[in-house]
This record gives C-alpha cells, structure tokens and sequence, in this order.
C-alpha cells in the first residue's frame, strides 16, 4: 500500500489510470449546526439557482445561435446591431434581481453581527501553528495542536479517519448556548474556520474580532486556519465538541482542577531526568515544529539547537531566548505560553538532549523568579 | 529639412537593423510587441511549471514532493509569476502590435520609453526569479503578500521581491502612459473616440487604471521596506501598527489590477466575435460604457476580498452592494456578445473557439463572483478552494484564452503566413477540457471545506484533488502544442491576404500582411 502510494507520486507526470480510494465526493456546503449556518446555505442556494437559471437563457441563446446560425448551414447574417430599449432592459432586470438577493443577505448578516448578550466567552488566539482557547469567565486555557503523526504526514505510516483534521484538545461548548469568540492573533495573521458553524473570522495581531455561535447538536465539528500564516498554515486544524451543559460543567470543573494541579507541579522537587522526560513532550509539542524533533531545525529560518551557541552556552541567555523570544524572527517568546515547570523541562531538555550534554538544569523555582 | 534629408541617402531605408541590437535599442512598436509576447509566454511557462508542482504535490494527500516551505514558495511565485509576468506583459504586447495598426499610426507615440518598459521586464523577473536561489528561499507569503508575514516573518529575499516589484510598476506605468498618449494623439483623421475599435477603448481606460493603482502598490511594497529595514511599524501591531491597512491598501491596487487583466480581454472578445459572426459588434456605445462603468466601479469595491477581517457592519454592506453592481455592467456586455453571434453567419476558426468559450467560461467565473460578493456567504467560501477556482476561472479561459484567440487572430497579419488549423484546434480542446478538469473541481472541494494554500489536505479531498492534478497536467504539457504552432506559422504557411479573415474589418486589415515595419506612413482616412 505505502510503496504504491510513493510509486504513483514519482510516477504522476506520466499516471494514465486514477485509482480513487478515499470515495468522499461532498460537492456542496455543509448545511451546519446552527441557524446562522443554516441561513448561510440558504442563501448560498438562492444564489446558485439563480445563477444557474441566468446560465440557461444566456447559454441557451448562445447554443441555439452556434447551432442554427452557421454559415456551413447558408445562414445569411442579419444587420442589426443596436437597440437602446433592449439595453435599457438587460440592464434594469439583473439590477433588480440583485435588490433580490442583496434582501436577504442583509438580514443574515445583520444577525450574524449581533454578538450581544453571550452566555460564554472565549478568547481564541492564533499562534504559528497552533491555536489557544481561554475561557474568560472560569479562568483556563489551553493549547490546540495537531495531533496527527509526522509519520503519517510522510507516508510513513496508514492515515487516520481525521487525517489532519484532529487536535490533541478540542474546543469544548456547550449547545444552545449563545457562545462569543474573540478571536485575535500573537505572530502572522491566521483565521478561524468552522464551516459547521459559519464562523470564519481573521485572526489578527492587535486586533480583537467577534464572532458568535448556538450550536443545536452535540457533535464533533471540524475546520482548519484559513489564512496563509507561513510554514505550517496546513497543519493547524479547529476541532470544537459540542457537548450538553451538564457534560459541560463537569469538563470546565475538571480543566480547572487540572490547572491547580499544573500549578503544583512548580513546588516540587525535580530532578533532572524527569524535567529531560517531561521537556522532550513539551519540545515535541512546541518546538519541533521549526526546529525539528532532531533539534538540526531548518536553516536559515528556523536555526539547529543541536550544538548551538544558545543551547549549550550560558544557561540565562538560554532561558531568556525561550522566555522573551527573538524580535524579528519567528521565535516567539514562550513565557506567557508555557507553565513555569514546562519551560524549565524544555530548556533542561534542549540543554542535554541530542548530545548538547551540559548536564545543568533550571529548575520551575528560578523560571517562576525571571518570568 | 531637405539639407537634412540630403545629408542621410539611406532615409528611405526603413527595414529593421540586424543581429542582437536590432532587440536592444529597437523603438519599433512591432518589435517590442514580439518581444513583450515571447517574455510574456517565458514567464507562462515558467509560472505554469510552477503550478505543476503544486499540482503534483497535490496529487494525494500526505507529503510526498516538496516541503511545507518549499510549496509556498512555489504558490507565491506561481500568482506573482502569473499576474505581473505573464499577463499583464501578454497585454502590453498585443496593445503595442495593435494599438498603432489600428488607429492608423505609424507608430507607439513615445517610441524610446517604449523601448525601456519592455527592457525594465527581464531584469525585474531576473531579480524576483533570483531569490529561489538565495538562503531561506523565495518569497513565500502569498502573492497577496500579507503583512506581517510578508514583513516581520518574511525570508530575507522580500527585499528583492519589493524591488523587482517597484520595476515591474515602473514598467507598466511607462507602458500605459504610451498607450494614452498613442491613442490620444496619433489617431487617423475622422476616427473619433467613439469609431474606435473596442480593443483599442479597453487598453485606454486600462491604461488609466493602471496608471491610478501602480503607485499605490509602488506605495505599499515601500511601507514594508521601511517596517523591515528602517524600523516604521506601518503594519506591525506592536509598534502601533495596523496590519489591516496593509490589506486596505494592497486592495485598493489589487480590484483594479484585476480589472486591468480582464478588460483588454473584453476588448479582444469585441473584436473576434463580429468577424466570425460576420455582424456588427452589438450596442458598441454600451460597450464603451459598460468597460468605463466597470473600471470606476473597480475602485470602490476592494474590501470585498477583506469581508472577514473584521469590518464594521456598514462596511461590509457597502463593499457588498458595489460588489454586486459591478455584475449589471458585466452582464451588459456578456448580453452583447451573445446578441452579436444571434442572427450571425458563423464560422468557427480556432480564435473564434477561443473568444466563445471565453464568454462562456469567463461568465461561470462570474457567476461565482457574484456568489462571492454575497458578503454572509462569503464567510463560507473567503481563501477556500471555491475562490481559487473563482479566479482561475476568470484568469485562465478569460484572460489567457483571450490572448490566445489574439494570438491565432492576429498571427496571419504579424507573420503573413495562416497558422495550422487543424494543430490550433487541437490546442483549443485540449486546452479546454484540461482547464475545465483543472479547475471545476476545485468548486467542490472549496465548498467542502477545503483551505486554499495547504501543501496537505484532509481525506476527503483527496478525489477531486486527483482530478485536478490529471488536468493540469494536461493543461500544461498543450501549451507545448501552442509554442510548435507559432514557430510553425513564424516558419512558413500559406500566404496570407491581407484582409484575412473574410468578416474582419479595421485599419488593420487594410495593410498588406506581413504588416510593413512602420505602419502607417500616410494616415489612412476614416469615415
């Protein structure tokens, strides 16, 4: 199977025989879960007919003139060639079936503006290639990334049902309940797509959107990053859960207590094996992206730690590096994304990882006092 | 004058130098026409193998070909390649060969300046081209080149990119100030403003969009020049900058630019359709009208590309009702074309299969423009596959097919030879279904969710995807097909009358075919 699969992507130029396996010939929007998504569909079909209709006169009147007025058939051309009242005509009856369509969509996007009386917050924030939910009233977030296997991605290994389509942390709300986004973005510009919903709002730097959405079915909804964001912008999906409020109070009182018990975790004493276990996790999550789970990265943008000046130099620079980032490039600083105990365990990790070797540490205590 | 005259016995000598400098200092209309045509389809080749990249990559899911950052690049190359390098230059060239034959002049009125926007080209591409090879690669934000991606986060070559980009405006500003000042002056006597051809009317208000938006992108490249080498924070948030600007900015260049690539076109379509319709183009002055509408109308639209940024409620409706205006004077003109072939007498030459599938494939892309323009809806459709084939849509069969059929309809009259029919249809149908396989599917993946710029997609798409890729392909290797046929008919033919085509009218066609090398010496009149 995997060997096939390489064979006809080295033989694709000259590939005479398709073989479709992957038999999903959706040809349409989704109609959604939501009456916004609904309307959206709506009048995505109002349109489509109308367009198609407009398609069978003109077409039609074009087909019957190549059809019937061929010279090879001894058609003798005619000579007219203006009348104002025909002008006149064609250009008033597509004008008023636009005040048509423009009615409708007026009302859908007035709707779809109207972000008032919300009954949950959450602030979406995109990052390079992740996206962050924090939920503003009980006071959690959390991180959303990519959970498909780079094996998968390079064929090493059979793809998933949600090839590329799945998170490690979903986004979880509750139904029919009025949910406001607030979308915004820490690096490039990303946006925020679930087609289910018919949310697609820019995730901007400096900026904060609005968006809203009732959800009417528990289900699992799926969307990606929509706008070119650099390297990874294909591999950051959107997976919200919709669940039912009851479900949904016990996740927000678990989430909490997990924060608690993250926040604990910085009293404890490490040691340095176990911050090098738990920072190759937090490496792999956040960092490999760029600089590569080889820590050899991708020179000139995303430079190697393996060997380098910083990851084997004085440990401050090390930390301030991972904690503050480096303006004008693409690393970011990870201080305000990370918990005090995951930035000593990566900064350990990059430290003694892929034969760096220092043998230090930092321990969540003395990240907790730089921070 | 006569001591003058005298003085210099090979006056009357008027055929083109020899050898290389013939190419570099020629100020000749026809030449620098050949030579803005042959860059132009360098540059299509080039742009086109790109795509074909992209399309392999694309062919299943799962990374197989390129890398993450290796297949923006190539998108980013590929629109930029496209827009600035293909078909603008296409247009430039067709305008040059043409505009002086047509309103019966010698010649391009500011010869020299001639000479320089052509020769501004090949080194503004050479620099752009270039920084494939420099470390961190090519350009890789988009054509659209968003900030701060494009400034903060860009690779080290956006410096080339700006400059090649200020060249490729300067170039097409010198460009357009010659077409105005050809057409406004060099006109044959009695042929006022409204009995000109209609290709000549759309390269003229072309020429003033051109001239209106090329400083504003010229503007906006140096913005980010300044935010990435002088410290202004023009686009960047952090320094109080507003990265939404940027793209009010890039649009506000980037609508009309459209506009600039598809009204020529119209004027090419207005030009074949009567002759092998063997009847007057129908409700010329609409026509006249409907292109000026659309051009004003091209300016006060540009947000409709930005409808999910964020704008306020009464922006979005703004943008969206013009938006949909624009497709009344649209419609105007596709009615015309089908009025004209209605009680024609047709025949169907290889230009005239180009010029009706242009109206009809241009009017498909319509369609779904008008469906973008549907601002709530857009929501749904905004950088999805379903805009990619909006635009390949109105770019592929309706820009590059109307040079095309420019190409076959003009090629006896620049040659003096006919081009091979029966190889010109064939080009004609593999390209036609090629394209329609390329890019109808691309409908439906954009409907199913499918993000536009992923070098990877879900499972889903993977069907449809193949499809695309297989016509692409198809697509691509046929214009190899259109390369032999030139040389074909460059080489040899039969000889040419000068009328050509038996419904063609037009100063044109008055001269003898091969057209001499300055047109007209004497101005024809005109009734």
């Amino acid at each position: 199977m995997l060997s096939r699969r390489r064979l006809m992507a080295l033989a694709l130029p000259c590939l005479a025989v398709p073989v479709f396996t992957h038999a999903d010939w959706q040809v349409n929007m989704t109609r959604g879960v939501t009456d916004i998504s609904e309307s959206v569909f709506n009048l995505h079909m109002t349109i489509f007919w109308i367009c198609v209709i407009i398609g069978i006169v003109v077409f039609g009147v074009m087909f019957w003139s190549i059809f019937a007025y061929r010279k090879s058939k001894g058609a003798k051309p005619a000579q007219f060639h203006e009348s104002t009242t025909v002008e006149i005509i064609w250009t008033i009856i597509p004008f008023v079936i636009l005040i048509g369509m423009a009615i409708p969509a007026t009302g859908t996007l007035m709707k779809m503006y109207d972000t008032s009386d919300s009954e949950l917050d959450i602030k979406i924030t995109g990052y390079q290639w992740k996206w962050r939910y924090d939920y503003l009233k009980d006071d959690f977030g959390f991180f959303s990334t990519l959970a498909t296997s780079q094996d998968q991605i390079y064929n090493k290994d059979q793809k998933g049902d949600h090839y590329l389509l799945e998170v490690d942390e979903p986004l979880v709300i509750p139904v029919n309940k009025k949910v406001r986004f607030l979308v915004t973005a820490n690096d490039v510009i990303h946006s925020w797509w679930v087609p289910d919903l018919a949310v697609k709002r820019d995730a901007i730097p400096g900026f904060v959107n609005e968006a809203w959405a009732i959800v009417k079915e528990p289900g699992i909804y799926r969307g990606q990053c929509a706008e070119l964001c650099g390297k990874d912008h294909g591999f950051m999906p959107i997976v919200v859960k919709a669940v039912s409020d009851q479900e949904y109070q016990e996740w927000v009182l678990a989430k909490q207590e997990q924060a608690r018990q993250e926040y604990e975790l910085k009293n404890k004493q490490w040691t340095l094996q176990e911050l090098v276990d738990r920072g190759e996790q937090v490496y792999l999550k956040n960092c490999a992206a760029c600089h590569q789970a080889s820590g050899e990265g991708l020179p000139p943008a995303f430079p190697a730690l393996k060997g380098s000046a910083i990851a084997t130099g004085p440990i401050e620079n090390h930390i301030n590096t991972v904690l503050h980032g480096v303006s004008g490039t693409a690393m970011q600083a990870f201080g305000p994304q990370l918990s005090e105990v995951d930035l000593a365990a990566v900064v350990t990790y990059e430290r003694n990882a892929w034969g760096n070797n220092k043998g230090d540490m930092v321990t969540p205590q003395e990240i907790a006092e730089k921070k | 004058m006569s001591a003058v005259v005298g003085e210099h016995h090979d006056d009357h000598h008027h055929g083109p130098a020899k050898g290389l400098t013939r190419w570099i200092f020629t100020t000749n209309h026809k030449d620098i026409g050949s030579m803005y045509l042959w860059f132009s389809f360098i540059m299509f080749l080039i742009g086109g193998s790109m795509a074909l990249v992209i399309r392999a990559e694309l062919f299943e899911p799962g990374m197989q070909i390129v890398v993450p950052g290796f297949f923006n690049q190539m998108t980013t190359m590929h629109g930029l390649i496209m827009v600035f390098g293909a078909v603008m230059p296409a247009f430039v060239g067709l305008a040059n060969w043409l505009v002086p034959m047509m309103v019966g002049a010698p010649d391009m009125a500011l010869p020299r300046m001639n000479n320089w926007s052509f020769w501004i080209l090949p080194f503004a591409f050479t620099l752009l081209l270039s920084s494939l090879f420099m470390e961190g690669g090519a350009p890789n934000f988009g054509w659209t080149f968003y900030a701060p991606l494009s400034t903060t986060y860009a690779p080290p070559s956006v410096t080339f990119f700006i400059f090649g980009v200020h060249m490729m405006g300067i170039s097409s500003i010198m460009g357009a100030i010659n077409v105005i000042a050809t057409i406004l002056n060099l006109r044959a006597p009695g042929m006022t403003l409204m009995k000109m051809p209609l290709f000549v009317w759309t390269w003229l208000i072309t020429a003033f969009l051109l001239i209106a938006v090329m400083p504003v992108l010229a503007g906006v490249v140096t913005m980010m020049l300044m935010d990435i080498h002088f410290g202004t924070s023009f686009f960047s948030a952090a320094g109080g900058g507003d990265p939404v600007l940027f793209q009010h900015v890039f649009w506000f260049f980037g609508h009309p630019e459209v506009y600039i690539m598809i009204l020529p076109a119209f004027g090419v379509a207005s030009q074949i359709i009567p002759t092998f319709s063997r009847k007057k183009l129908f409700g010329y002055p609409s026509m006249v009208y409907a292109t000026a509408s659309i051009a004003v109308l091209s300016f006060i639209v540009w947000a409709h590309h930005m409808f999910a940024v964020g704008l306020p409620l009464a922006g979005e409706l703004f943008f969206m009702y013009a938006t949909m205006l624009i497709a009344v004077p649209t419609g105007v003109k596709v009615f015309n074309w089908v009025s004209t072939m209605f009680r024609g007498s047709l025949t169907f030459e290889t230009p005239m299969l180009f010029a009706i599938a242009f109206v009809i494939l241009f009017t498909i892309g319509g369609f779904s423009g008008l469906m973008l323009a549907i601002a709530p809806v857009d929501f749904q459709y905004h950088d999805t596959y379903f805009v990619v084939a909006h635009f390949h849509y109105v770019l592929v069969p309706g820009a590059i097919f109307s040079i095309f059929a420019a190409a076959y309809y003009w090629l006896p009259k620049w040659t003096g030879h006919m081009y091979d029919e029966a190889l010109g249809k064939a080009h004609f149908w593999l390209s036609f279904i090629g394209l329609n396989m390329t890019f109808f599917p691309m409908h439906f993946v954009g409907l199913a969710g499918m993000p536009r710029r992923i070098p990877d997609y879900a499972m889903q798409f993977a069907d449809f995807n193949r499809i695309s890729s297989m016509g692409a392909f198809l697509f691509g290797v046929t214009q190899l097909l259109f390369l032999f046929i030139v040389l074909k008919c460059i080489r040899g033919g039969k000889q040419a009358t000068a009328q050509v085509w038996e419904g063609a009218e037009g100063l044109e066609w008055t001269l003898p075919s091969p057209a001499p090398y300055h047109s007209f010496t004497e101005p024809p009149q005109v009734k």
